[in-house]
C-alpha cells in the first residue's frame, strides 16, 4: 500500500457495493414513475404566490453514479414571477443546467432523480402542477406549451439532416396540433420564423441546418421554443457561442419576443453584464446551492456573498482599469464528498469563527434580497 | 503547392526594419483556394486576411478582437507560417522575413516563437504524460543537456503554477484551467520572445480566466515576451493589451493603443462592436447600436470598403473605392472613408 491513491479512489469491492445501492435507489423511483394512471390528484398543487410562474422549493435532484452520490442540485428555492426575467448566475459544474432540466424533466433517468422538493408550475387557471411528481405523458403536454428552453449550442441542438422547416414544423404537430392541416402548421412556422427577423423566411424553411450562421441557428432554436407560446422559456446560455454583436441581436429579440407574448425567462449564463441587462431578479449558485438572490439592484449595488463579490471582481469590465484581477484562490469542492460547513468556506476570504459550524440558513439582508452567510447573522437581519 | 506560389502578388511597399519593434507585419494576405467542379480547378478565393499592417514592439501585447470568421485567428497562424504559403505582404520578425528561411533557420526561428491555442482539450495530446509534453520541444531543440532535464521541466511547470507531481499524469486527469497552464507551459518551455494566444481563455471560467489572465501578465513581466492575443472578449482584451487592432472579414480597420480605441473609437464597426459590450451594472446606459444582418462571405466581399453593407454612415464614396489607412492621430489608425482629409 506504500503507492499513494489519487483522491477518491475507490476499490472494485467499494465500487460494486455503490452500484448496487444505486440500483436499489432508483430502481424505486422508476417503479413510482412507471405506475399507470396515476391520479391528478398526486401531482396538483397550489402556488404559494398566484403571480409566480414556477416555484422552486427547496429542489434536491441528484445523480446516483458508481463513483458515488453527486448532489448536483441540493436544496434550491427560488421562484419566477409571471412576465419577469430570473437570471441564474455561477460557474460551470454549480447545477444551473440540472435546475433547469428538472424543470423540463430531461434528466438523464435512471441516474439522475430528483429525490426532494417541489417544482411548482403555475398552468394559469388556477390550477399548479407539481413537476417532480407529474407522470411522463402529462409532461409531453405541459413541454412546449407551458415549459420551454432554448439550449446553448445551437451548432449541436439541430438535427443536420432535416430542413429547418420540418424541425419547426414537428414541434407544433406534436405540441398544439390538434385540428390543424399541414398548410396551417407552414403558415405558422413561417409566422414564427419572421417574428424571429429571418427576412427570407420561405427559403430558410426550405434549408438545413449547416447552410445557416450561428446567429440564424440561435434564431431557429428560439422560434422553437416559442412555436406554442409557452408560459416559461428557459435560456440555457442561449448567447455564449455567439460574437458580441450577434448576441446584441439575440438578446435584443429575447426581450422583445417576451413582451410580446407574456412569458418569463429563466435565464441561465455566467455572463455577469447579460444579467445586468436582462434580468429583474438574479440566483446566484455555488455548488448545487442558491448562495445569494435578490433584485438585479439588489445584486449588483450590494453584493453580499464572497461568492458574489469573488464573481464579480473577477471579470475585467471595459472602462475600469485594475492591474491585476481577483481570482478566487482554491477550487470548487469535489461533489461526490461535499464538507457540511458551508461549502465555500474553504474558498472564502471573510471567514468568520460560526463559519465553521454547519452549512449557514438564509436570511434576508432586505425584503427581496437573502444570502446564505454567516457574515449577517450578526447585526442585520432577524436571526 | 504551385497554385499558392503563382497567386503570391507584390502589390505593397516594402517596409524597412526598426529594431524596437520585434514583429513587423505589412500588408498580409492569405487566400485559401475553393476548389470545385470535376477536375477541382480552383473556383475562387477565401480571402481570410487580405492585408493586414500592423508593428508590434517589444515586451508589449497586441489584442486582436473582431467577430468569428473575420481572420483573427489566420492572422496568427500565417504570421507563424504555419498555414502553409502566404499570399502577399511581409512578416519581419526581428529583422528577418520569415517566409525567406530556409527549413533549417526556420527551425530555430520556431523556438522564438510560439502559440497558445484555444481549446485545452483538444490541443494537448491523450496518450502523452504532461512532462512530455513540455518538454518535447525543449528536448527535440537541444535546449537543455539530458542531465538538466528534469530540473528545468520542473522550473518551468513551476512558473505555470504546476506541480512537479503533475509530470506523470495525463491531460484527461486536469481541468480545464490546469490544461491551459499546460499548454503556456508548453510554449514558455522554449523561452520564445513572441507568443500568439489564441483565445486562451474563451473555453474557461470566469474564475479561472482570471488566474490564468494573471500568469499571462507575470510571465510576460518576468520573460519580457510579446504577446498577440486573438480574442472575441473586448473586456479581456482591454485588461491586457497595449494596443488593439480590430479586424473585420481580413481588414484590420482600426488600430492603436488600448485607451484610444476604447475611448475614441473612430470606425463605425469598432463603435458597434464596443456597444454591444453588455455592462455589468443595470443602471448603464444603453446607447446601442445594432448591426443588421451578418458578416459577408470572404469569398465574394463586398466592393469598396467592405464594411459598407452594413455601415450606418455608408456613402457613395464607400461602394466604389476601398479606404485606405491613415494615421488620425500619433498611433491611432483608421481605415475608413470619413476620416479622409488629415
Amino acid at each position: 500500500m506504500a503507492k499513494n491513491k489519487p483522491e477518491g479512489y475507490l476499490t472494485a469491492k467499494e465500487s460494486r457495493r455503490i452500484s448496487r445501492e444505486n440500483r436499489r435507489i432508483t430502481n424505486q423511483y422508476e417503479k413510482a414513475r412507471k405506475r399507470k394512471n396515476v391520479p391528478e390528484s398526486e401531482y396538483t398543487t397550489t402556488m404559494h404566490n398566484a403571480d409566480n410562474a414556477v416555484e422552486f422549493d427547496n429542489l434536491h435532484t441528484y445523480f446516483f453514479t458508481d463513483a458515488g452520490t453527486v448532489k448536483s442540485v441540493d436544496g434550491v428555492t427560488f421562484e419566477v414571477p409571471i412576465g419577469k426575467t430570473v437570471g441564474v448566475v455561477g460557474e460551470s459544474g454549480c447545477g444551473k443546467s440540472v435546475t433547469s432540466l428538472s424543470l423540463m424533466q430531461l434528466i438523464q433517468r435512471p441516474h439522475g432523480q430528483i429525490v426532494e422538493g417541489e417544482i411548482r408550475l403555475n398552468l394559469g387557471d388556477g390550477r399548479a402542477y407539481n413537476i417532480a411528481k407529474t407522470p411522463n405523458d402529462k409532461m409531453m403536454n405541459l413541454r412546449g406549451n407551458y415549459v420551454s428552453m432554448i439550449f446553448q449550442e445551437p451548432m449541436t441542438s439541430l438535427n443536420p439532416v432535416f430542413r429547418i422547416g420540418e424541425q419547426v414544423d414537428e414541434v407544433i404537430a406534436l405540441h398544439d396540433g390538434e385540428g390543424k392541416t399541414k398548410e396551417d402548421i407552414k403558415a405558422r412556422t413561417i409566422e414564427l420564423l419572421k417574428m424571429v427577423g429571418i427576412a427570407n423566411s420561405e427559403g430558410v424553411y426550405r434549408m438545413y441546418p449547416h447552410e445557416l450562421s450561428g446567429g440564424m441557428r440561435q434564431r431557429i432554436m428560439i422560434a422553437i421554443a416559442l412555436a406554442c407560446n409557452p408560459r416559461i422559456i428557459i435560456a440555457d446560455e442561449p448567447t455564449t457561442a455567439l460574437d458580441v454583436t450577434i448576441q446584441a441581436q439575440i438578446l435584443d429579440l429575447l426581450r422583445n419576443l417576451k413582451n410580446k407574448i407574456n412569458s418569463s425567462i429563466m435565464l441561465i449564463t455566467h455572463d455577469l453584464g447579460v444579467i445586468a441587462e436582462m434580468a429583474d431578479y438574479v440566483v446566484v449558485m455555488y455548488a448545487g446551492r442558491v448562495v445569494e438572490k435578490g433584485t438585479v439592484r439588489d445584486i449588483f449595488s450590494n453584493p453580499s456573498h464572497p461568492y458574489t463579490i469573488g464573481l464579480m471582481a473577477s471579470k475585467p469590465v471595459v472602462g475600469k482599469q485594475v492591474d491585476r484581477l481577483y481570482s478566487i484562490p482554491g477550487k470548487v469542492p469535489n461533489p461526490v464528498n461535499m464538507p457540511d460547513y458551508c461549502y465555500y468556506k474553504d474558498r472564502c476570504e471573510m471567514c468568520v469563527e460560526r463559519c465553521a459550524g454547519k452549512y449557514p440558513e438564509e436570511i434576508s439582508l432586505s425584503p427581496t434580497h437573502k444570502v446564505s452567510c454567516y457574515r449577517f447573522y450578526d447585526g442585520k437581519g432577524e436571526k | 503547392m504551385s497554385d499558392e506560389r503563382t497567386m503570391i502578388e507584390n502589390d505593397f511597399t516594402p517596409v524597412t526594419y526598426d529594431p524596437q519593434y520585434i514583429l513587423m507585419v505589412n500588408a498580409l494576405k492569405k487566400y485559401f483556394p475553393v476548389k470545385g467542379g470535376l477536375v477541382s480547378k480552383t473556383v475562387g478565393y477565401v480571402k481570410a486576411v487580405d492585408g493586414v499592417t500592423f508593428n508590434l514592439k517589444r515586451g508589449t501585447t497586441m489584442g486582436l478582437v473582431g467577430e468569428s470568421g473575420c481572420g483573427k485567428t489566420t492572422t496568427g497562424r500565417t504570421i507563424l507560417r504555419l498555414s502553409g504559403e502566404k499570399t502577399g505582404g511581409e512578416v519581419i520578425f526581428n529583422g528577418k522575413e520569415v517566409y525567406d528561411l530556409s527549413a533549417k533557420e526556420m527551425r530555430s526561428m520556431r523556438t522564438k516563437m510560439q502559440i497558445i491555442f484555444q481549446d485545452p482539450f483538444s490541443s494537448l495530446s491523450p496518450r502523452l504524460p504532461v512532462g512530455e509534453i513540455i518538454g518535447e520541444a525543449a528536448r527535440e531543440h537541444g535546449l537543455v543537456s539530458k542531465g538538466e532535464f528534469d530540473d528545468y521541466i520542473d522550473k518551468v511547470m513551476d512558473n505555470c503554477g504546476l506541480q512537479p507531481f503533475h509530470k506523470d499524469r495525463y491531460p484527461h486527469e486536469f481541468s480545464g484551467g490546469q490544461r491551459q497552464r499546460i499548454c503556456i507551459a508548453r510554449a514558455l518551455a522554449l523561452n520564445p520572445e513572441f507568443i500568439v494566444c489564441d483565445e486562451p481563455v474563451s473555453a474557461l471560467d470566469v474564475s479561472i480566466q482570471a488566474q490564468i489572465i494573471n500568469l499571462l501578465k507575470d510571465l510576460q513581466e518576468e520573460y519580457k515576451l510579446t504577446y498577440l492575443f486573438i480574442s472575441h472578449d473586448l473586456s479581456v482584451v482591454e485588461h491586457i493589451s497595449d494596443t488593439v487592432g480590430v479586424m473585420y472579414l481580413g481588414n484590420l480597420v482600426e488600430y492603436g493603443e488600448t485607451k484610444d480605441i476604447f475611448n475614441n473609437p473612430l470606425h463605425p464597426y469598432t463603435k458597434a462592436l464596443f456597444s454591444a459590450i453588455p455592462i455589468p451594472d443595470p443602471d448603464a446606459k444603453m446607447n446601442r447600436i445594432v448591426l443588421e444582418g451578418t458578416i459577408p462571405s470572404p469569398t465574394n466581399p463586398p466592393t469598396g470598403c467592405k464594411f459598407h453593407t452594413r455601415c450606418a454612415n455608408c456613402m457613395e464614396k464607400c461602394k466604389q473605392t476601398a479606404p485606405v489607412q491613415k494615421e488620425i492621430e500619433p498611433g491611432h489608425y483608421v481605415v475608413c472613408h470619413l476620416y479622409g482629409d488629415v
